[in-house]
């Protein structure tokens, strides 16, 4: 009779980190789906690629590392930072952008700080800005919508763009609707949708995915996999802040409904600024740490030089986490009030 | 019904309650051996009564406690005391402890039982010493010894007595089984601590998975002669934790640090209640309990009676457990019990359950992952720590960050550690911190204490070596002022020429001859003590001896009267009081014991008690005396010895109140070492003398250095009119030789007194 000694408690509740990141990517899928619906092979393509990267990259650093490779590869950190990125990329991005990307976020952002858990930044989102400061041209060239475009790429001559070094043919890109706004000029907002319908049905397919990955965010929240925090408080913020702005000025600044349906919005709100290991913890510091994304996207949108921010206001809140973090600490039973800051 | 409040966090693990529930309740036939361990309780280990061979009977007492937190032992059925030795004991770390192995004889002879009817007639103090001579200790599975909780000092005001009979641990049902059992005897117990504690409110939680007990416990309450409020409280993991459940049926939390008194809450378990009404109507003591066996590899799970001491190996026996298909034996429940090593441990008064659990019940854990750092474990903390946190400094060493995170107000449920998708052990990282942590803390305490003693080992070092030098000093001064003396004397006949030398030889002569009588009378003593045969001739030099110090002593006294009034020498005098006064207390300590024993010296020492009382007395005139006649010459040095004198027993009282103190607080905490309890009777006569040595001096010293100042103040005024004058005599006779040495004297004079003035301000501005 070999009895175990083990230190209490004795039960655990069924669910691993590998179940929740594989829920995530689960998740994401319907948002992956809809991209491929409006942009054609190109997001699919990628996000294999970038995942088989991802996965290939971490083998390597974990082989270097002489740590056992099944036990990590089964939490699936490593493939859902790879599909994240795909999913922020744009659709026809050429295979060593994408490369580069993947390295940058799994083997800098992610194993050279320790591996899962012990990364500061948001590895898909370092990834993500390298690419977008370094090659600003692959970067934003998009592909528009299949149906605006009239343009459809085959699977073949999707696979010949990204991996062949073809380039996208010009009938097929369309600047994101982002993207065309801050380039109105004189322009009204209602004058620029007038303006043709193909931009509006360009705003209607980022609509579309957009819808996609909030369905999905939905999910997570029913599945208690993340809380409302974060995403709450960070589009709250956005249509608060976009809707002030619109109300004072509506010719000139985008709706609180535009500013929560283009671009990476619902991909950052719900997947990308809750990856626990690089946000706030507590419920307080999430609340400020998603309003804080929120504001700063706003900002970066109207007053910055890029189109879309989602990027650079996770890696900025990043970079707060953990002082909000001593700062909105849960009061513990028994006590009068929180502890604040961090005495040594 | 009354409100019922929340708490954060919590769990709903699978309950598994239902095995366990299958079976009525059970007695388990009697063990061939019994296994007691003398410490079963929060506290001091109980020390045994009884010795290897002696026959006990069922109820009787075999072990009593050893201070304040501690708890008696009683025999659980009749039998032979067989063995009293260190076996193994139901602890984590699976170690020996000393225990009684009685061997029944199966006859089950009760001692005689006293109960009382009605309970109301007697002193709360009985009712308590009652309880306490039950042995009952905390059932829930803490076991601190109930009637200190139910008998409280006065600087606790109960208002709310809180009946705990939550059970939300998984897989136990022990105390769901006796509410519905013996729902009278726990309401017979609540009335019983309520009589004593006479709180406000008399509140019972129930989690509501237990209908049935809700039931049982809300008909009985009804019929009982006051008023209890039965609360179903939702089914949550860990709503039975002290803390939790006041919070749940109060709203109010206890503060960290503090304990439920503090805040006029105390908590009781259904056990430990049923328990008191037993001991205290028919004098029961605390033989037995009801412990759940369940896991899956019992073929027969369900509740037993069981006696304390029963070997575990019985009880799976009982319960049909297949050892080959046990893999996992946890003592308590699944979330914060103990794993044991082996079943040939007791079970003791605290067992609550026993799980024999098979490998797919409870698989291995399997490897910890990284923390992602998901906050599940903070969602579900019942105390609201950040347990990620704690986890990265406990893993960390970063012990003072960790305090600073709360780590102490962990209540190490396993909340934690549950939900945590990273399957990291959290519970461990933090037992472990927290060993850790109080291993540090006991271990600057212990520095502190020994540079404290060091401190003041190096001081009395300096301090006897520069009195041994002034000694030395003395007396070579002495010796050579005696030579010249001699020579003087020698020389001429003359008045002597230096009557301070003189003094000073006398002084040292009388020294030397009353040490000199001193050895002889040690001799004497030690010839007397030991039998030895030449006692007539040590008498003889003693006698010899005492001429001598009188001669001595007689020289002195011419000296002295001869000499000018001079200081004596005050630290000497001191010196010699408090020398007399120890000599007496050691004499009083010895006679007391004498005495005590009924020896022969007692005479002896009674008489030579009051030749040192009236010595200890003439030293302390003199002293007095010296001091009085001290004080216009020097009293700035005197009070500053004093003051410096005062101080130190000061100081010496302080720390030893404080160690007291310390040493109280750790018992109260429930480090309840034989040591701490040693150090206590220890240092509480240390305290008490030193408190008295302290009265003393303070009655010695003058109230006030007030007076002396102002007389010296008035001296420097005269000193300087008297410089005035003199001045304006010489102003105006012109110049005088005479009046000019005199106006000299008496400059000098003046500024002597200022510097008196000074020195004795600066002494008194710093007490
Ligand atoms: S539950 Fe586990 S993985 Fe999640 S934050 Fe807590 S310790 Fe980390
Ligand atoms: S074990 Fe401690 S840290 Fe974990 S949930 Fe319980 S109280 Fe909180």
């Amino acid at each position: 009779m070999a009895l175990m000694r083990l230190s209490s408690p004795h039960v655990h509740r069924p669910g691993k980190t590998g179940d929740v990141m594989k829920q995530v990517i689960a998740a994401a899928l319907p948002g992956l789906a809809t991209l491929v619906w409006y942009f054609g092979w190109g997001p699919l393509i990628n996000a294999v690629f970038a995942v088989t990267l991802a996965l290939l990259f971490e083998a390597v650093i974990l082989k270097l590392r002489r740590r056992p490779l099944g036990f990590y590869l089964g939490d699936f950190s490593a493939a859902l930072t790879g599909l994240l990125l795909a999913l922020a990329l744009p659709p026809y991005l050429p295979w060593w952008t994408t490369t580069v990307g993947v390295f940058v976020a799994i083997v800098i952002a992610k194993q050279l700080y320790g591996g899962l858990g012990q990364n500061p930044f948001n590895p898909a989102m370092i990834g993500y800005a390298l690419l977008l400061i370094s090659f600003p041209v692959e970067m934003t060239r998009w592909a528009g919508p299949q149906e605006v475009t009239g343009a459809q790429l085959s699977f073949v001559d999707a696979l010949a763009v990204i991996f062949a070094g073809q380039g996208l043919p010009d009938a097929v890109t369309m600047a994101t609707p982002l993207e065309t706004f801050k380039h109105k000029g004189a322009l009204t907002a209602d004058e620029l949708w007038a303006q043709s319908a193909q931009l509006l049905a360009g705003l209607h397919a980022w609509q579309a995915v957009n819808l996609a990955f909030l369905l999905g965010g939905i999910y997570l929240l029913l599945r208690r996999i993340i809380t409302w925090h974060i995403p709450g408080a960070l589009l709250f913020t956005l249509f608060m802040v976009s809707g002030f702005f619109y109300g004072a000025d509506p010719s000139n600044h985008g709706s609180p409904l535009f500013h929560l349906s283009t671009g990476a919005i619902m991909l950052g709100a719900f997947f990308i600024a809750t990856d626990p290991v690089t946000a706030a913890t507590s419920n307080k510091g999430k609340l400020v740490f998603g309003a804080s994304i929120g504001l700063l996207i706003y900002i970066i949108r109207t007053w910055g030089n890029y189109p879309d921010a989602v990027a650079f206001s996770v890696l900025l809140m990043n970079l707060a986490a953990p002082f909000l973090d001593y700062y909105t600490r849960p009061r513990t039973y028994g006590h009068k009030q929180p502890q604040k800051g961090i005495k040594r | 019904m009354s409100k019922i409040w929340s708490f954060h966090g919590g769990i709903h693990p699978p309950e598994n309650k239902q095995q366990s529930l299958q079976r009525p309740l059970e007695a388990l036939p009697l063990p061939s051996r019994l296994v007691l361990p003398l410490q079963q309780h929060i506290g001091a280990p109980a020390s045994p009564l009884v010795k290897v061979g002696d026959r006990v009977l069922k109820g009787q007492p075999i072990a009593e406690p050893t201070g304040f937190v501690s708890a008696y032992l009683h025999a659980p059925t009749s039998g032979t005391v067989v063995d009293l030795v260190d076996h193994s004991v139901p602890h984590p770390s699976g170690m020996t402890a000393p225990c009684v192995v009685i061997e029944p004889d199966g006859e089950e002879r009760w001692i005689e039982l006293q109960g009382v009817d009605d309970y109301r007639s007697l002193e709360k103090h009985e009712l308590a010493e009652r309880i306490r001579h039950a042995g009952i200790a905390g059932m829930g599975g803490a076991g601190f010894p109930t009637e200190i909780k139910l008998h409280l000092s006065d600087d606790h005001i109960i208002n709310t007595l809180i009946i705990n009979g939550v059970e939300c641990e998984p897989y136990i049902t022990a105390d769901d089984m006796l509410m519905r059992e013996r729902a009278d005897e726990i309401i017979g117990g609540i009335e019983i601590a309520a009589h004593l504690l006479t709180p406000t409110h008399v509140l019972m939680g129930i989690e509501d998975n237990k209908p049935e007990a809700a039931r049982a416990m809300t008909e009985a309450a009804r019929r009982s002669r006051i008023d209890i409020e039965v609360v179903v409280v939702p089914t949550k993991y860990p709503s039975g934790g002290e803390r939790q459940l006041v919070k749940l049926l109060t709203g109010v939390e206890v503060p960290s640090g503090k304990i439920p008194a503090d805040i006029g809450i105390v908590v009781q378990n259904v056990g430990t209640l049923a328990a008191v009404y037993n001991a205290v109507h028919f004098g029961k003591p605390l033989i037995s309990r009801i412990t759940t066996i369940t896991g899956e590899a019992a073929s027969r799970p369900g509740n037993r009676e069981v006696l304390i001491g029963t070997p575990i190996s019985d009880l799976l026996a009982h319960a049909g457990v297949d050892p080959n298909r046990l893999t996992r034996l946890v003592m308590g429940g699944p979330m914060m019990g103990y794993a044991l090593g082996n079943a040939n441990v007791p079970l003791i008064k605290t067992s609550n359950c026993i799980i024999a659990g098979a490998a797919d019940e409870f698989p291995p854990a399997p490897p910890a992952q990284n923390c992602i750092r998901c906050g599940a474990c903070e969602q579900v903390c019942p105390a609201e720590l950040l347990p990620q946190q704690l986890h990265w400094f406990a893993k960390g060493r970063e012990y003072d960050k960790a305090l600073n995170f709360n780590l102490l107000d962990c209540i190490e449920c396993g909340a934690c550690s549950y939900v945590c998708p990273s399957n990291i052990p959290l519970v461990q990282y933090y037992r472990h911190a927290k060993g850790e942590i109080r291993r540090e803390q006991a271990e600057q305490r212990k520095a502190e204490q020994a540079r404290i003693r060091f401190e003041a080992r190096n001081e009395r070092l300096e301090r006897e070596k520069t009195e041994k030098e002034a000694r030395r000093k003395a007396r070579a001064e002495a010796a050579a002022k005696a030579q010249a003396a001699k020579k003087d004397d020698a020389v001429t006949s003359a008045p002597k020429a230096d009557p301070e030398a003189a003094l000073k030889a006398a002084k040292t002569a009388a020294a030397v001859a009353r040490t000199k009588l001193k050895k002889a009378e040690k001799a004497l003593q030690i010839a007397r003590d030991s039998g030895e045969s030449d006692l007539a001739a040590l008498e003889a030099e003693v006698s010899a001896q005492q001429q001598k110090v009188a001669a001595s002593e007689a020289a002195l006294k011419a000296a002295e009267s001869t000499a000018p009034a001079k200081t004596p020498d005050i630290k000497e005098l001191k010196l010699a009081a408090a020398t007399a006064r120890t000599k007496v207390t050691k004499t009083e300590k010895a006679l007391a014991d004498a005495e005590a024993k009924a020896l022969p010296s007692a005479e002896k020492l009674r008489s030579s008690l009051a030749t040192l009382r009236s010595k200890a007395d003439a030293a302390q005139h003199a002293l007095a005396a010296a001091e009085q006649s001290a004080r216009p010459a020097a009293p700035a040095e005197a009070t500053a010895a004093a003051t410096a004198d005062l101080k130190q027993l000061k100081s010496n009282a302080a720390i030893l109140r404080t160690k007291l103190k310390k040493a109280r607080k750790a018992i109260e905490a429930g480090d309840s070492s034989a040591e701490l309890a040693q150090q206590v009777t220890e240092l509480e006569p240390q305290l008490a003398s030193a408190e008295q040595a302290l009265a003393a001096a303070q009655a010695q010293q003058p109230p006030h250095t007030g007076p002396d100042l102002k007389a010296l103040k008035s001296a420097v005024a005269i000193a300087r009119t008297k410089v005035k004058k003199a001045q304006k005599a010489l102003d105006e006779a012109g110049d005088n030789d005479d009046l000019r040495a005199e106006l000299a004297q008496l400059q000098q004079q003046a500024a002597a007194a200022d510097a008196a003035l000074e020195a004795a301000q600066q002494a008194t501005e710093s007490p």
